[in-house]
């Protein structure tokens, strides 16, 4: 493949080959000389005092390691955005399955009979499971008001609206938790020695925020902990800051025990003890004109942290941001709250926020429709953003999007019209009722407001003698084509063949820190500054003369020859720059809170059985833009399996808890889709292209999880007319919504203005 | 497994792994995901549930696919185990693996041996299946990346592949 034709192009995976044949190596695959087996003693209720801890009967625990808190060497806390989580708990616990104790031992089978004779005394103290239990403050459980952030977003005067409005339409929308569900469970592995200092190898997204959190925990400078990325199998999120408390527990134990130690959870642990897709509630008081225009809105939009405050405070930062949607709002007022409870902490999951206060507005934006007596189409078309108009943080549109014509190709692509018709006359006959419903959202890339300033990402390209080139990143593959599509990049911007570039293994001692691998932020951030480091490299050949402007991949080869033998190492490296115009203030919030967004139009299609009350996804239109797509096949993979977990979200996926615990963290209770439950998913792309990312490319990996729930829940109560304004939407909701209320025919004969 | 395994003595248990005769001394309820992964290194078998349900760790037993998490190895005594170590030969990628390849069927790659072993039995029963019958037939098995249309699609390609042969 010659340059000018790589990037674009579906080249095949770098790590394809180990993967299909079974070579590529996860965490259990590892096995050390000596190692030890490690295993977590949980707390088992959601919050009170440590009284007492005994080792039962029945067990030589002289043969155990034994690590508590007084084992820690620096700091114990997990270090992110706060240090106010404990790596083990001490005198008190304030959640279920907490960490309280480490054990390990050479045979793996004795673990788990070891874990159970542990007992722990303690003095139970109220604790709060719900929202609205954490608002009422009858329980103070972090902080002064159990309350990790609050953001104010305000755009106009929307207290000027509410007179002139023809139509106010208010509601309250919530979604549930949702676990990753990642295939391979999480998994780590700790080594340490005094000379080198300490090293894990684990299942992971970020190996930079292990490293932090490892040098607080056990006091060693940063060229004494090494982080290694291994194969990774699938995280959604939900490996981001997970890993840094299990490469914590591994590195206690290899530091007490002088011996490696692998800790890996099964399905059980992993489900009930890590974190979740954040709960939420939102509501929407809207102000519309006669004419079906949104004059403006106040939007409340809150999430459940759990018990410590990890991520909590950019997720909601996400999710009021989205919050309002694609649509122009002359006057908005956001109040936005991440509260307290004693569950599990809750994380980061593909969508980071936007998924939950999205579901909320694209339901409530079908409510409005029916207020006005709009149709969902023209609804949404009366109020898309245009270029030069201003989002609610008063972010210009300077991306030439037209989302009437997303919408048109949506609709076209789905056959809506014809099919709106044929539902209409079929419904009334058929216990089967069929509906349509859209969902329009954006997706901002990369960190919010000023993250990717503080982030300072750096990246390196490094050339062999013999003309290869390493692209040195800490950006991590775990499925979504990491290695793929920089190596493109950096191929492209050399001009040599993709096989002549590699994307190395995330190690923090080879690699430099290239941020997280999150927010959709690796293909536009990280790889515009591969795009730079090897445009540096080229640059660095022909100023020294050893490089013409059109080269042969033998004389590129002939040229890195040279230099190395002359000069020493070829290597480049590259850090962010703000792009110019990419102003946030945090304190207002207000300015450009992303460099770029995605923009799509999903179409949903489906079947309510009134006999089983279940829903059938039966088609699937997902229209996006996304700036230009540099790996067609991975990019399509992204929005299917997005789109796919996102029905999950919608119809299957219910976590079930019981005091702050999850009571279903088993597969066969937590259900999540299988290849007999989706339609199929046909994705379309629209390039307009974007001059912040490389080679034009925007975000894309997150942004097919925010549209399908609400598209479907649409379609639902278009099939029904009943309205629905919670996710997962499971048989017996709906059961018990239409024994209270049957089913109407009002919605599928609305007019249908087009 | 339980503690009871190991209050019961190791027996040797012969059967047929990829092709090879071989013996391992096991504790008769030993989980063959575990045989296969520690004693003899194939770990391309993955665990991801160790209860049935995901499918991650299927291999073949006597041409049946089997969740090898459910299987006690002394059911394997005798037995022909095709694990996905044995699917290519030498070099050469099976025609399924190159169509997972080719058609983005592998993302985080976790679930992709036991996928493509559902795939090689489905395809060993019926070379020419139907989406419907590609679907029906890897409905045992979990994928949370891809939303399984590319998996189905690779399928479909091995099977256009091999009939134009």
């Amino acid at each position: 493949m010659k340059n000018g034709d790589i990037v674009g192009a579906s080249v095949p995976r770098k790590e394809g080959h180990d993967k299909v044949t079974g070579q590529s190596r996860y965490v259990d695959d590892m096995v050390l000389p000596g190692m030890l087996h490690g295993a977590t003693v949980r707390s088992r209720i959601p919050r009170g005092k440590v009284k007492k801890i005994t080792f039962g009967p029945g067990i030589d625990w002289q043969e155990f390691v034994i690590v508590s808190a007084k084992d820690i060497p620096g700091k114990n806390c997990i270090a992110l955005i706060e240090e106010d989580q404990p790596c083990l708990a001490e005198d008190m616990v304030n959640h279920p399955e907490e960490p309280l104790l480490l054990l390990a031992h050479p045979d793996r089978h004795l673990l788990p009979t070891a874990v159970e004779a542990v007992s722990v005394e303690y003095e139970a103290l109220p604790a709060i499971f719900t929202i609205e239990e954490s608002e009422r403050h009858s329980e103070i459980i972090w902080g002064s008001d159990n309350t990790f952030k609050t953001i104010l977003i305000e755009k106009g005067d929307v207290d000027s609206v509410w007179e002139k409005a023809h139509h106010i339409v208010e509601a309250e929308y919530t979604t549930g938790a949702q676990e990753q569900l990642y295939i391979e469970n999480n998994g780590m592995i700790a080594s340490f020695d005094k000379q080198s200092g300490l090293t894990v190898w684990g299942s992971l997204q970020c190996p930079y925020y292990v490293h932090k959190a490892l040098m607080k925990l056990c006091g060693l400078p940063a060229d004494r902990v090494r982080v290694i990325q291994m194969e990774t199998g699938g995280a959604f999120g939900g490996k981001e800051d997970y890993p840094s408390m299990i490469a914590a527990h591994a590195a206690l134990l290899a530091i007490k025990s002088g011996k490696p130690v692998k800790i890996v959870y099964d399905r059980l642990e992993d489900m009930v003890a890590t974190t979740k897709r954040h709960p939420s509630r939102t509501r929407h008081r809207t102000a519309i004109s006669k004419d079906g225009k949104i004059l403006g809105g106040e939007i409340e939009f809150t999430i459940d942290g759990g018990a410590y405050e990890t991520l909590s405070p950019v997720v909601l930062s996400r999710g009021a941001i989205h919050a309002a949607g694609p649509y122009y709002w002359p006057n908005i007022r956001i109040r936005a709250k991440a509260v307290a409870t004693n569950a599990p902490p809750h994380g980061a999951f593909r969508g980071f926020g936007a998924p939950q206060s999205l579901f909320a507005l694209e339901r409530h934006v079908d409510r409005i429709a029916q207020a006005v007596q709009l149709s969902p189409v023209e609804i949404r078309r009366r109020n898309f953003l245009k270029p030069g108009q201003t989002t609610s943080t008063g972010q210009i549109v300077r991306e030439q999007i037209d989302l009437g014509k997303l919408l048109d190709q949506a609709l076209e692509l789905s056959d809506y019209h014809a099919k709106k018709e044929k539902f209409a006359s079929e419904n009334p006959q058929s216990s089967n009722k069929k509906g349509l419903g859209i969902a329009a959202f954006l997706h901002g890339a990369g960190f919010t407001g000023s993250g990717e300033r503080y982030l300072a990402s750096q990246v390196g390209v490094e050339i062999s003698e013999d003309g290869r080139a390493r692209v040195l990143v800490s950006s991590t593959e775990f499925g979504q084509g990491t290695k793929t599509v920089l190596s493109q990049i950096a191929a492209e911007a050399l001009g040599i063949e993709y096989d002549d570039v590699e994307t190395t293994q995330a190690d923090t001692h080879e690699v430099p820190n290239s941020g997280p691998t999150v927010a959709s932020r690796t293909v536009m951030v990280v790889g515009k500054l591969v795009q730079s480091a090897a445009i540096g490299i080229k640059q660095r050949l022909t100023s020294s003369g050893l490089l013409g402007d059109s080269y042969s991949p033998a004389e590129f080869r002939a040229a890195c020859r040279a230099y190395v033998a002359t000069r020493g190492q070829l290597r480049s490296l590259a850090q962010y720059e703000p792009p110019d115009g990419v102003v946030w203030d945090d304190e207002k919030y207000r300015g450009a809170a992303y460099a770029a967004f995605s923009w799509a139009v999903y179409v949903a299609e489906v079947t309510v059985d009134l006999t089983t009350y279940s829903v059938s996804v039966d088609d699937f239109v997902a229209v996006q833009e996304v700036g230009k797509v540099l790996n067609p096949v991975l990019a399509r993979g992204q929005v299917i399996g997005g789109v796919a977990q996102a029905i999950g979200f919608a119809l299957f996926e219910k976590v079930i808890w019981e005091n702050g615990r999850m009571q279903n963290g088993q597969m066969t209770n937590y259900i999540m889709p299988t290849s007999a439950d989706l339609p199929p998913i046909r994705v379309y792309f629209e390039e307009l292209g974007n001059p912040h990312g490389a080679y034009g490319a925007k975000g894309i990996g997150e942004m097919p999880m925010d549209g399908p729930a609400p598209a479907i829940v649409n379609a639902v109560q278009d099939a029904l007319g009943v309205s629905f304004d919670s996710v997962p939407l499971l048989p017996e909701d709906i059961f018990e919504a239409l024994s209270a209320a049957p089913p109407l025919e009002t919605l599928s004969s609305a007019k249908e203005d087009r | 497994m339980s503690d009871s395994t190991h209050i019961h003595t190791k027996s040797r248990i012969s059967f047929r792994l990829n092709g090879k005769l071989v013996a391992a001394d096991s504790y008769p309820m030993d989980r063959l995901l575990d045989v296969l992964r520690v004693e003899f290194g194939l770990t391309g078998t993955k665990e991801g549930c160790g209860e049935g349900e995901c499918g991650s760790c299927s291999v073949l037993m006597n041409g049946m696919l089997v969740n090898s998490c459910l299987v006690p190895v002394l059911q394997a005594e005798n037995a022909d185990i095709l694990t996905i170590e044995g699917l290519a030969a030498d070099s050469h990628l099976h025609q399924l693996q190159q169509a997972f390849l080719d058609c983005g069927g592998a993302q985080c790659g976790i679930c992709t041996p036991g996928m493509i072993l559902a795939a090689y039995h489905l395809l060993s029963k019926n070379s020419q299946p139907t989406m419907q019958q590609i679907r029906d037939g890897l409905a045992g098995n979990l994928c949370r990346c891809t939303g399984y249309t590319q998996i189905f699609e690779a399928v479909a390609e091995a099977a256009r592949r091999k009939k134009t042969v």
